[in-house]
């Protein structure tokens, strides 16, 4: 029971940061239908920007206040990430709208491996360690030896998760900017011609999915404290897998279907095989797939004839 | 003419805005990744290092190339669309058409010997391995999945699963019961087959993007199973000391009944490498050739019109389900014949051989030769594959940027780049015709604006 | 024997739901042999619902669709096919399925049913003739033996073939398309491109052929070729022919036999004069109710 309950905390800690990449995959799918592949990517350099600003910080500027300095290195990761994401769609997406099915796909990918090995050449491709950001803990439960803990840095992902998610649901449902997103969706050229500027929804779209990558490439920086170049494939998938639980275009579903499948992957590390881990995440997204096409919260993709 | 030039006034100043824009873009975009390095120290804490030469000189040579743009590339661009389209093609066209494959296929059969001539025995061996073996394994894993993906018109990210498949059976078996390789190659086609329709059967309903996916998730989760199952594929360290295949039972060795003794010639490693080479060719262009005829007969036809509109196909009583069945199980097939091949080239697999990163490879392949078009898959993959391959050969760079400098590095991060500008240039592929299968009169191809991508 | 005249396809109690939406509502009517039958109705009326009904696009909410080979004396069979649980029985030449009980695909490959779509599909990359193959599929995948004797290119497979590309050659001729033939069907157009996907159907070897609004967007002259070819197909090779039309001239010229669909029910049920004048029908057109059909048709002048 307290394994359980800890692996609770723990699975929703991770799960707070595959929802928070799982928006990202969700808004640019249901604006533009495709697979961002390179979001996973995304993810990773803007916890590298958040390992530099952090870096900076600290052992240059000598900041001491670790709330100030977290929060500086969160808008410094959104602004910058959001910048990347931007001109990434602007060089290699936007050219290939409307055209070729396949060629922003390819593309995508291009730009994940692009990406990827950006970092590596230019950081080295060992891992890059920090000293904890946040140390310290609640205990919950004891019994028998064994602590329930919820540690700050969980609290404070949960905490500022809950206030982006918040900030973000108020822009898509309440703002200009979220019915011209939604306008998109249904039809772009129509949007157009009744005024919606496509290409600038569509920027914007991408700037908000990298801001929320750049969040949780932080919140991941400051949990694990340990980052690599090639840490943004497997949460990529996992957040896309995420993505497609909660049923792809569906905000709402991608936090649930994130924290899901953060649960599902502590669960399993827990009671399974911590190896077979990844596994556990593939199979959920096959069968999701295979079973329940339109997630949990999509709409049936009815195949008219 | 005052228009013209009040045109290229304002030109300059729209394009010295640009250039400044993307000056300040850039910068803002490399400040914080190569203005910054973070290195780890002797006491191995995190520090960090600036660069602030390298970042300014990157960020100049980004503005300089945005003005050449503007300046050269863009009105030259400008100037070729203005060019009337040729409406014949010209008959050196037709001619260099029909002559073209006959070339090829002659030029890649000699190409050992000029090698061997060019460079002598010694200098021979890279290059026939590096760019004759490694590129033929590619443009074969690229026709194979050319049938799923070109023909079909189901995308599959998972290709490499299938390659693995055979690269483990081959060496599983070879290792165990010391089957010959001529045995275990068919048997190796047949199992990775068997793989591909046992993932197709559950994911035949998905379509487009998520049909990628779940054969995204399918290929990991045999590359994970490859990692986590110690026992039998010895997991991350791989298997080693696999069988080479012999010259039909004739080893390739020092000794005396090897293959240099047995035909009086002095023993050199070559003669393998000349072997394999070969015998990838002989696959490759095996995979061509049923290809070819398979794009002939009904079933080749109903994959195509699959990928064409698979409601109409099912109106014409065409089983969907058998149809993409049989090309998961053929792209599979070759796959299965490439993995086979290549754990008997290597004599070593690991897991590390068939990540993600290789099911990319090979569709970018498939995507950037043209879908469907077998020749523009074999252009794709020497451009690709040779082109990463030349990048090991630049050690001249040294001499411009430094000893410290290591070309190889650079490889996978052009190619990646290289992915993203071919796509924005060619959305299409090289060859964008697409050639029919069948004619009354004459074969006109097909432009493949027409021809649809499928969407499973 | 089959003698024109026999029923050929008969539906009964047809009910397609989607969710709360009820597009077909017991839905009965029989189209015979050799006839040209007519579903009319105006737009989502559920004609193309239908449609896909019969050909096993979509599974019916309820009711049975049975179609019959040969011999009608096999009807008497009907029963007894439907409480078996199998998809259909033969009898020497003779056959009975159940549509509603078989795929899309072996509505087609074993019931002998072709169809058009409303909005073309064509498999536009490929050539016209490529187009008339695939429609021969499963013919020629036996010829190849299934694929085996065709990639070691047997000589029977050649000939299979070469008879395959003989009959893509007459219907070509027929609708007028020959010299089309190796040109992309994504290129001819929009009037070449409904008599092809006419000419790709009945590559098929139907004994019924359903065409969902084949006139729509013709110009009066393709218009009127249109039903020339439709009566020769029905005159020349005994096929039955179920028709979805907006366009009364071509309903009432060339139809034997109309059925008219308002809001998912049958509204009227006969020949072509009669329903003409069938106060309901004028009132679903008109979109009134029936009672106010003369007032309504005085003023337009009706
Ligand atoms: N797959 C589906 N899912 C939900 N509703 C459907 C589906 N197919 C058809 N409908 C609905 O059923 C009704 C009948 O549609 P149908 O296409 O059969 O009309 P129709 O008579 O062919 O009209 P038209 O003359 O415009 O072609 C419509 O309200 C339509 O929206
Ligand atoms: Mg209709």
């Amino acid at each position: 029971m307290e394994v359980f309950l800890q692996q609770l905390i723990n699975g929703i800690t991770l799960g707070s940061i595959y929802g928070l990449i799982a928006i990202g995959y969700t808004m640019v799918f249901g604006i533009i239908g495709m697979v961002n592949f390179a979001h996973g990517d995304v993810f990773m350099v803007a916890a590298f920007v958040a390992l530099v600003a952090f870096l900076i910080l600290t052992t240059w500027l000598g900041i001491s206040s670790i709330a100030v300095a977290l929060f500086i290195v969160l808008i410094v990761a959104m602004l910058f990430t959001s910048l990347v994401n931007w001109i990434i769609e602007r060089l290699a997406y936007r050219p290939l709208r409307g055209s070729f099915r396949l060629a922003p796909l390819i593309s995508a990918i291009g730009m994940s491996i692009f990406l990827s090995n950006f970092v590596q050449v230019s950081q080295g491709p060992r891992n890059k360690a920090i000293p904890p950001m946040v140390q310290g803990d609640f205990v919950l439960v004891t019994h028998n030896d064994y602590a329930v803990t919820l540690s700050f840095k969980q609290l404070i992902i949960w905490g500022v998760t809950a206030v982006l998610l918040v900030c973000f649901w108020y822009l898509v449902a309440k703002t200009r900017l979220g019915r011209a997103q939604r306008a998109c969706e249904q039809d772009q050229r129509m949007a157009a011609l009744v005024g919606v500027n496509v290409d600038q929804t569509i920027s914007l779209t991408f700037v908000i999915a990298a801001a929320l990558a750049a969040v949780a490439g932080t919140m991941y920086l400051m949990y694990y404290g340990v980052v690599s170049f090639s840490d943004g494939f497997v949460p990529g998938v996992k957040a896309f897998t995420a993505a497609v639980l909660g049923g792809i275009g569906s905000l709402p579903g991608a936090v649930i279907g994130g924290l899901l499948i953060g649960l599902i992957e502590t669960m399993w590390s827990a009671y399974f095989s911590i190896d077979y881990k990844d596994v556990a995440a593939f199979s959920v997204l096959a069968i999701t797939l295979i079973f329940l096409p339109q997630g949990l919260f999509g709409r049936p993709d009815v195949e008219k004839v | 003419m005052t228009e013209g030039a009040a045109n290229q006034r304002i030109d300059t100043v729209a394009a010295l805005r640009d250039a400044a824009i993307t000056t300040l873009l850039a910068f803002g975009l490399f400040l914080p990744l190569i203005g910054f390095h973070t290195v780890t120290n002797i006491r191995n804490e995190l520090e960090l290092d600036t660069r602030w030469p390298l970042l300014f000189s990157i960020v100049a040579v980004v503005g300089v190339a945005r003005l050449a743009y503007s300046f050269l590339l863009a009105p030259w661009l400008e100037r070729i669309k203005l060019r009337p389209m040729a409406t014949t093609t010209p008959a050196w066209r037709a001619t260099f058409g029909k002559w073209f494959v006959p070339f090829c296929i002659g030029f890649v059969i000699v190409y050992p010997a000029i090698i061997i001539a060019a460079t002598g025995f010694g200098g021979a061996l890279k290059w026939v391995d590096n760019f004759g073996i490694q590129i033929l394994i590619y443009v074969m894993l690229g026709w194979g999945l050319n049938i799923v993906v070109g023909l079909a018109g189901l995308l599959d990210l998972g290709y490499v699963a299938f390659y693995a498949v055979g690269a483990y059976a081959y060496a599983l078996l070879a290792k165990e019961f010391g089957f010959s390789f001529w045995i275990l190659l068919p048997l190796a086609g047949v199992m990775s087959s068997f793989w591909g329709i046992l993932l197709g059967f559950p994911v035949l309903r998905l379509r487009g993007d998520y049909l990628a996916i779940v054969t995204l998730a399918f290929g990991e989760i045999i590359r994970i199973v490859l990692v986590n199952w110690v026992d039998v594929t010895n997991g991350y360290a791989g298997i080693s000391g696999i069988p080479r295949p012999s010259f039909f039972g004739i080893p390739f060795n020092a000794n005396d009944d090897g293959f240099a003794a047995t035909f009086g010639l002095e023993f050199s490693p070559i003669y393998r490498t000349i072997f394999l080479y070969y015998l990838i060719l002989a696959l490759a262009l095996l995979t061509a050739f049923v290809t070819v005829r398979l794009r002939r007969l009904p079933v080749g036809r109903a994959w195509e019109a699959l990928r064409e509109d698979e409601i109409a196909c099912r109106s014409l009583g065409i089983n969907t389900t058998h149809t993409k069945l049989t090309a998961f199980g053929m792209g599979a097939m070759f796959a299965g014949f490439a993995g086979s091949f290549f754990a008997a080239r290597q004599g070593f697999i690991s897991p590390e051989s068939f990540t993600f990163l290789e099911s990319a490879t090979i569709l970018a392949i498939v995507v950037l030769g043209g879908m469907g078009s077998q020749i523009g898959v074999a252009i794709a993959a020497i451009a690709m594959i040779g082109g990463t391959e030349i990048m090991r050969e630049l050690d001249f760079l040294k001499q411009i940027f430094g000893e410290s400098f290591d070309p190889t590095q650079y490889r996978m991060l052009l190619f990646g780049f290289a992915m993203v500008i071919i796509m924005v240039l060619r959305p299409r592929g090289l060859i964008s015709t697409r050639a029919p299968s069948v004619f009354l009169k004459e074969p006109k191809p097909v432009p493949v604006d027409l021809v649809k991508q499928g969407h499973g | 024997m089959t003698i024109a005249g026999d029923i050929l396809l008969r539906v009964e109690h047809l009910t397609m739901r989607f969710g709360g939406l009820v597009a077909v509502d017991d839905l009965s009517f029989e189209a015979r042999q050799g006839e040209i039958t007519a579903l009319i109705g105006p737009n989502g009326a559920g004609k193309t619902t239908v449609f896909n009904c019969i050909t096993g696009f979509y599974k019916p909410s309820e009711g049975r669709i049975g179609l019959c080979h040969g011999d009608a004396a096999i009807w008497s069979e009907l029963d007894a096919l439907t409480d078996s649980g199998k998809r259909g029985i033969t009898r020497g030449d003779s056959g009975l399925y159940l549509l509603e009980r078989m795929p899309d695909y072996l509505v087609t490959q074993n019931a002998r049913v072709a169809r058009t779509f409303q909005n073309i599909r064509l498999f536009p990359g490929m050539t016209v003739l490529e187009n008339l193959l695939v429609a021969q599929h499963n013919a020629l995948m036996v010829a190849s033996g299934y694929t085996l004797f065709g990639i070691f290119g047997l000589p029977s497979y050649h000939r299979a073939e070469r008879a395959s590309v003989e009959k893509a050659r007459d219907w070509l001729n027929r609708v007028g398309l020959i010299h089309r033939a190796d040109d992309p069907a994504g290129d001819l157009p929009y009037g070449d491109q409904r008599r092809l996907e006419i000419a790709r159907a009945m590559c098929t070897d139907p004994v019924l052929l359903c065409l969902d609004e084949p006139a729509a967007g013709l110009n009066p002259r393709e218009s009127a070729q249109l039903n020339e070819l439709l009566m020769s197909i029905g005159n020349e090779h005994g096929i039955s022919i179920l028709l979805i039309e907006h366009d009364m001239s071509v309903v009432m010229e060339i139809s034997d036999h109309v059925v008219v669909l308002d809001y998912g029910i049958k509204i009227s049920d006969g020949a072509p004069d009669v329903v003409r004048n069938d106060p309901k029908v004028i009132a679903a057109y008109l979109g009134v109710p029936d009672h106010e059909v003369e007032k309504v048709g005085a003023e337009i002048g009706l």
